[in-house]
């Protein structure tokens, strides 16, 4: 019974004999340096995820610590850009959730057609496999033209691979099973042609999208909007920020628009539940109503 | 620190894969109505899995069983159930959830939660890797270990799939070593602290 314990790459973390006092007052300064030397702020960014991606960057650079990682990034900003990749990217999927886009459909595409035009806001859009599925959709349901969606992220090398439209053709089984089942009404093939190994996404899905950095933290409102899609952005946060972040989307929603959050957040622990009701009894989609 | 210092444990996380339905029914269903840790179960599943596994979970114990949602408090007594197709990472007092890539094929990852859990639990806390046909789980365990808290392997003799605890008996020889049944008993005979509500 063989099996081999990993060689240690997949659990990034502190050498044993590391003081975790000492390590969350190097992790602080570390992220107080990020903040007042690049101007991004992840000094309320929840502490265990911060963590793990910190370890990881050190591993990735060769280093022992965190405060050797400071020294790093203060003094070479391509490392700052590599750990900006590692503290930003998250791996999703075209159609995530397939019942989430099924239930949109259903109940949320109904009220949209009540609206002339619809500006629709991609918050933390990442690598665009969300926006994507969601220009998809709206092009099925013959709202697209009257539609604007901006996608924006904190960092720029994820809006430009956002930007080009190529997703991994190794996904695309996965990608057609979650679209079929979240009531996609062609072949999804059409959509997409096979270049090398990845798939590239027809250019006219892009042409109301407007990509652009936007940073949830610092960054103020700059529109007011229908929809606002966050999924799976606001679990990297700590409370008191999510809160600051929710109050930024309660602003930014026309009254009645729709706040959309991922299959396993929930208003319900923050302070601006009272402000929304639900649209569905089973997927993460709000209406502000107060 | 990130819990104060005091007696018992706060903190059971329980990893396993194929045969794990079974496996967690016979363990959770065997907890007294007066166990005082927070048990986290991970389970790799389907990353479109419904709620069946709470269901069928909760329908073995009085104990409240939920499914993990961003920022839920830890409580004591509770059954906390990862979610299909994120990581659970374990805060003082909380979850957090991600979606950073699957770790060995695997998210949730076990590795991922024990590690967490070791880190913001250390000695408080109890490991257990049941049945699974992989070695997730097994360099967690080992973190958990080396932080101080207690790990328990399920004898690989009567597990469904033996290799999930068998690379996690050989990743911390001293793990203890039982069956189902005589796990849930020396778990209930644990001395529990309680779990810290701290706010992030």
């Amino acid at each position: 019974m063989a099996v081999p314990v990993s060689d240690g790459q997949s659990l990034p973390g502190p050498p044993l004999a590391y003081d975790p006092d000492l390590e969350r007052l190097e992790i602080e300064l570390l992220l107080e340096g990020v903040y007042r030397h690049y101007g991004f702020d992840f000094r309320s960014y929840a502490y265990a995820s911060i963590r793990r991606r910190l370890w990881k960057r050190v591993e990735g650079e060769a280093l022992r610590t965190i405060s050797d990682l400071q020294a790093r990034i203060l003094h070479d900003a391509d490392a700052m850009e590599r750990l900006l990749l590692d503290l930003s990217v998250n791996v999703t999927a075209m159609f995530r959730d397939p019942s989430f886009y099924k239930e949109f459909r259903e109940q949320v595409v109904p009220l949209l057609r009540t609206y002339p035009f619809l500006r629709i806001w991609h918050a933390g859009c990442s690598t665009g496999e969300e926006v994507f599925s969601m220009a998809i959709l709206l092009e099925e349901e013959g709202l697209y033209d009257r539609a604007r969606l901006y996608a924006t992220d904190i960092n720029d090398v994820v809006l430009q691979r956002a930007r080009q439209g190529i997703f991994p053709l190794d996904r695309m089984q996965e990608y057609t099973e979650n679209y079929l089942r979240a009531g996609g009404k062609r072949s999804f093939s059409e959509y997409y042609t096979a270049k090398y190994d990845g798939a590239l996404f027809t250019p006219s899905l892009t042409r109301n999208i407007v990509f652009s950095q936007h940073n949830l933290v610092t960054d103020r409102s700059f529109s007011e909007f229908h929809v606002i899609f966050c999924r799976n952005v606001l679990i990297y946060f700590d409370k008191t920020l999510q809160n600051r972040v929710h109050s930024l989307f309660y602003d930014s929603l026309v009254m009645l628009g729709i706040l959309a959050l991922g299959s396993k957040e929930s208003l319900k622990f923050s302070q601006y539940e009272p402000r929304y009701e639900k649209v569905s009894a089973t997927e993460k989609l709000y209406r502000k109503v107060r | 620190m990130a819990v104060a210092p005091g007696v018992g444990y706060d903190l059971v996380v329980v990893g396993t894969s194929w045969g794990g339905l079974s496996a967690l029914r016979t363990l959770i269903g065997a907890l007294p109505d007066s166990f005082q840790m927070a048990v986290t179960v991970i389970q790799h599943r389907h990353r479109d899995s419904d709620h069946l596994l709470r269901t069928l979970l909760q329908e073995r114990s009085t104990l409240r069983v939920c499914e993990v949602e961003d920022k839920m408090p830890l409580e004591h007594g509770h059954i906390y159930v990862a979610p299909p197709n994120y990581h659970t990472l374990v805060e003082p007092g909380y979850f957090s959830l991600s979606t950073e890539a699957p770790v060995r094929f695997s998210r949730p990852s076990i590795d991922v939660t024990f590690s967490s859990a070791a880190d913001s639990y250390t000695h408080r806390t109890v490991g257990v890797v049941l049945t699974g046909a992989n070695a997730d789980g097994a360099e967690g365990l080992r973190r958990i270990s080396d932080r101080g808290g207690l790990a328990l392997v399920q004898d690989p003799d009567g597990a469904e799939s033996p290799v999930m605890p068998a690379a996690a008996r050989t990743a911390v020889p001293r793990a203890r070593v039982m069956s189902l049944e005589a796990m849930a008993q020396f778990l209930a005979a644990l001395p529990a602290g309680l779990p810290e509500r701290q706010d992030a």
